[in-house]
């Protein structure tokens, strides 16, 4: 080995280790900035390591600099140009397209490497040729698989399961297509050609496997095909024998996997459930709770309702009977002071019969040294909530359910707190049970709520220590 | 079994280890910045684009290492890209924003 040599592979081994940690940093909000930084860092070492061995190399020919350069530039112009310009809300469906080419440069990899084997004497082992097939396989399915849920995810693609007719059949026929063709490919039969053919199959199975999956399950789906790209590229590193591909495809691999799982933990779905497809309409449900219509309800952990609060601009606290009767209100109090002093904008709306008690609420909260400029009434209040990040409704149910607004109901033409005007809602509270009124509050089963199960002195205990652990 | 495959192996099995170790209890709100931050790290495929170029020589050759290039050099420059924007909003802030309203 010489000193050229050396420096290279420790420069690979400092990436991989910049690789890890970053990964590691995203954890959690305070560092994941950083941990991405260190991440391109590594990454930026890798390719610079590796453009000084081909420097050195001589090997390069002019057209294959000419190629690399030109695919090169293209590549990360189209890639920063739509990483910029894509709204917030597309993210998801533009990291899919991501994982998607990234899978099909895998598979090209495979492909270019046997197509130059062929122009060369000898046969390839058994090693290379396993990882050959292993990695146009998993690098074709994951191309067109993530093309299909970016797809479903942008409108492009139905959103709801599309069952093939026959699709079943079709996928078991490819994959014994494919089976047929890597016998022929491991045995020397067939070289480049056969492996193209393996890749369009695996290119109309990636397809076929992401048709049937309803819109709601693709940020899991797009999670799991994330988690096969890493595997695909670390074969990948096998049939190049390249150890940075090897140590970021195989954690990529196994980090997408358990993140694949956690995803799925969070949606209340069993991975298996969500290939089975079939689920849902494509507008997103999250767990369901039976309320009594029977419709579905979100419910969220102490831990993401603390992040939503810690990094939002904007919070009113919705303080009702619950809190009252737990004598929440020194909990209430201690999570605004901690959400004030990050620089969030607190008030608390306060309904006139919170707590059912007019002025019940204000005594209570003042007793629990709340800055009177924060204790806004019903009036002052209303006309916050459309600029209002989040609403952080503690035991109130009456005064804030939008059935209010309609007649033909026991809470209609009551003044109410228009939380559901504020861009999300939490709601601390025990149980689905009604309120006062004894009707279902409308409020816990639209899109942008999420229940946060758990009496109100104990919530906002776990929001507050929620919020402190995120103190950057 | 040659010593440089037992080595790829060796790295292999145990770089998956630490991928399953590395993920640990993540807040959902994290999940898609993390799962984007995974996608940029097998952005890393651009080095293997390199390796491959460095060994081209036939037509077949060049255009398969031009398209690898084009799609791997998006995954890496876009990947990280998308998640430091979808990072920034968890810079922590100091500034604080009131803004003044009418009583």
């Amino acid at each position: 080995m010489t000193t050229f040599d050396t420096a290279v592979h420790l420069v690979y081994l400092a990436a991989a280790t910049c690789f890890v940690l970053g990964l590691h940093l995203m954890n959690s909000p305070g560092t994941a900035l950083r941990g991405n930084r260190l991440s391109a860092a590594g990454m930026a070492a890798a390719v610079l390591a590796t453009g000084a061995v081909l420097v050195r190399d001589h090997g390069i020919t002019a057209w294959a600099v000419a190629a690399l350069t030109a695919g090169a530039a293209a590549g990360a112009v189209a890639g920063l140009v739509t990483a910029r310009r894509v709204p917030m809300t597309a993210m998801p469906q533009l990291v899919s397209l991501f994982n998607a080419v990234g899978g099909g440069a895998a598979a090209l990899i495979a492909l270019g490497d046997a197509v130059q084997r062929s122009q060369e004497a000898g046969t390839p082992g058994l090693q290379t040729t396993i990882t050959t097939v292993l990695d146009v396989l998993i690098g074709g399915v994951t191309l067109s698989g993530s093309l299909v849920a970016s797809g479903k995810l942008a409108g492009l693609v139905p959103g709801r399961p599309v069952t093939v007719p026959g699709g079943r059949w079709a996928t078991v026929l490819l994959a014994l297509a494919t089976a047929g063709l890597a016998g022929l490919y491991l045995t020397g039969r067939t070289g480049a050609l056969g492996l193209s053919g393996i890749g369009l199959a695996a290119l109309a199975a990636g397809i076929l496997l992401t048709l049937p999956i309803g819109g709601a399950d693709m940020p899991v789906v797009i999670s799991l095909l994330n988690a096969c790209t890493g595997t695909a590229v670390a074969m990948a590193g096998f049939v190049l024998d390249s150890s940075p591909l090897i140590i970021a495809g195989a954690l990529v691999g196994a980090a997408g996997a358990i993140l694949t799982k956690l995803m799925a933990d969070a949606m209340n779905r069993s991975i298996g459930a969500i290939i089975a497809g079939g689920y849902g309409t494509g507008d997103s449900a999250g767990p369901a709770a039976a309320v009594g219509g029977g419709a579905p309800v979100r419910a969220i952990t102490a831990e993401d309702a603390a992040l939503q609060l810690a990094y939002a601009h904007k919070v009113v606290i919705v303080p009702g009977y619950g809190l009252a009767a737990a004598q929440a209100q020194h909990e209430a109090v201690a999570l605004a002071r901690a959400l004030t002093e990050r620089g969030v904008q607190v008030s608390y709306g306060i309904h006139p019969v919170a707590g059912r008690m007019p002025g019940h609420m204000n005594v209570l909260l003042a007793e629990a040294d709340a800055p009177y400029e924060q204790l806004k009434d019903i009036d002052e209040i209303n006309p916050e909530f459309p600029g209002t990040d989040v609403a952080l409704v503690v035991g109130a149910n009456d005064v804030t359910n939008p059935a209010a607004r309609r007649p033909g109901n026991p809470v209609s033409g009551m003044p109410i707190l228009d939380v559901d005007r504020a861009r999300t809602v939490i709601v601390i509270k025990r149980s689905l049970g009604h309120g006062y009124a004894g009707i279902d509050n409308e409020l816990y089963t639209r899109p942008g709520t999420a229940m946060l199960f758990a009496d109100a002195k104990k919530g906002l205990a776990q929001l507050l220590a929620g919020v402190r652990e995120y103190a950057a | 079994m040659s010593p440089l495959l037992m080595a790829d192996i060796t790295v292999f099995l145990l770089s998956l280890l630490v991928g399953f170790e590395v993920i640990s209890k993540v807040p959902a709100t994290l999940h898609t910045p993390l799962m984007s931050g995974a996608n940029a790290i097998h952005g890393v495929v651009i080095v293997g684009v390199m390796l491959l170029a460095a060994t081209a020589t036939t037509v077949t050759g060049y255009v398969l290492v031009l398209i690898g290039a084009a799609f791997a050099a998006m995954n890496v420059t876009g990947g990280y890209v998308v998640t430091e924007r979808m990072l920034a909003m968890f810079r922590p802030r100091r500034e604080e924003k009131r803004r003044e309203e009418k009583p």
